[in-house]
C-alpha cells in the first residue's frame, strides 16, 4: 500500500513541469501539451484521494477532467489551424497584435 | 515492496518523459514524448484500483487526444520551427517562478517532515468492480452534470469545424 502523499508529490511535480512548459516554450503546439500535462497531473490528485476515502466520486470527476480536456484540446487545436493560416507562425511571441 | 517499485518505475517514467516534453526542438517528438507520460499516469491510475480510468485514459487521450495534435502538428509547418529558438525570452523569469511554485507547494506538503498527516486508513479489499461503482455514479449521482459534458463537447465539436474552417462567410 503506497502512501498518498507520493501520489500527490508526483502530481505536484508532474504540475510544476507543465507550468514550466507553458511559461517558456514559445511553440504554441506544446504550450497545449503542457496543459495536458498538469491537467494529468490534476487527475493523479484527484485519483489518489478518491482511492484515500473509498469514494469513487474523485475518478467522476477525473473523467469529467478529461472531457474538458478532449474539448480544449478540439478547441485550441482549431484555433491553431486559424492562426497559423492567417499568421504562418506558430510562436506565441510573435502573436502580438493586441499587445502595446 | 513490489508495489512500490512499480510506482517507482511508472513515476520516473511520467517525470522524465515530461521533461523530454517540454525540452524537445521536434513538436512530433515532445508529442510523442507525451503519449510516453500518458501510458505512464494510466499505470498509475492501474495501480491504484481505477481501471475504468485506465481504460479511458488510454482510449481517449492516447487513442484520440494525441492522435489529433499529431494531425494538427502535421499540418502546420514544422521544419520553419526547427530552425528557430525554442525558448520564450523571458525563460529564466519563468523558470524561477515555477521552481519557487514548486518549492513552496513541496514546502506546505512535507510538513515539518509529516507529510500531509492523513491517518492510515486499512485497505479493505480492493473495490472489485470500479466500472460498475464508476457507471452508478455517473448515471446516478452525477447524471445532469453528464448532460452537461455532452453539451460541452457539442458545443466544442461545433467550434473546432468553424474555426478549422477555411473561410467564414
Amino acid at each position: 500500500m503506497i502512501p498518498t502523499d507520493y501520489y500527490i508529490f508526483l502530481g505536484s511535480g508532474l504540475f510544476t513541469i507543465g507550468v514550466i512548459g507553458v511559461l517558456t516554450r514559445r511553440n504554441v503546439l506544446i504550450i497545449l501539451m503542457s496543459i495536458e500535462l498538469i491537467l494529468n497531473a490534476v487527475n493523479i490528485n484527484l485519483v489518489a484521494l478518491s482511492q484515500y476515502f473509498k469514494s469513487v466520486d474523485g475518478q467522476v470527476f477525473a473523467i469529467f477532467v478529461i472531457t474538458d480536456a478532449a474539448a480544449e484540446a478540439a478547441v485550441g487545436l482549431g484555433l491553431i489551424i486559424a492562426l497559423f493560416r492567417n499568421k504562418e507562425t506558430v510562436n506565441a511571441d510573435e502573436i502580438d497584435l493586441l499587445k502595446w | 515492496m513490489l508495489e512500490l517499485g512499480t510506482f517507482i518505475i511508472f513515476s520516473v517514467t511520467a517525470l522524465v518523459s515530461a521533461v523530454f516534453v517540454i525540452t524537445r526542438r521536434n513538436a512530433v517528438h515532445s508529442a510523442i514524448w507525451l503519449t510516453v507520460t500518458l501510458f505512464a499516469v494510466s499505470g498509475i491510475y492501474l495501480l491504484q484500483h481505477a481501471e475504468f480510468l485506465f481504460a479511458v485514459q488510454i482510449i481517449l487521450y492516447v487513442g484520440g487526444i494525441m492522435v489529433l495534435f499529431l494531425f494538427v502538428v502535421m499540418l502546420v509547418d514544422i521544419d520553419v520551427a526547427l530552425k528557430q529558438a525554442r525558448f520564450a525570452r523571458q525563460w529564466q523569469v519563468a523558470l524561477v517562478t515555477a521552481i519557487l511554485l514548486l518549492a513552496i507547494v513541496g514546502y506546505a506538503l512535507y510538513n515539518h517532515g509529516q507529510g500531509l498527516n492523513l491517518p492510515a486508513r486499512p485497505m479493505v479489499n480492493a473495490p472489485a468492480q470500479n466500472t460498475q461503482a464508476v457507471g452508478m455514479a455517473l448515471y446516478q449521482n452525477y447524471m445532469l452534470p453528464v448532460e452537461i459534458a455532452s453539451v460541452l463537447l457539442l458545443v466544442a465539436m461545433v467550434g473546432a469545424v468553424i474555426m478549422a474552417k477555411r473561410k467564414l462567410e
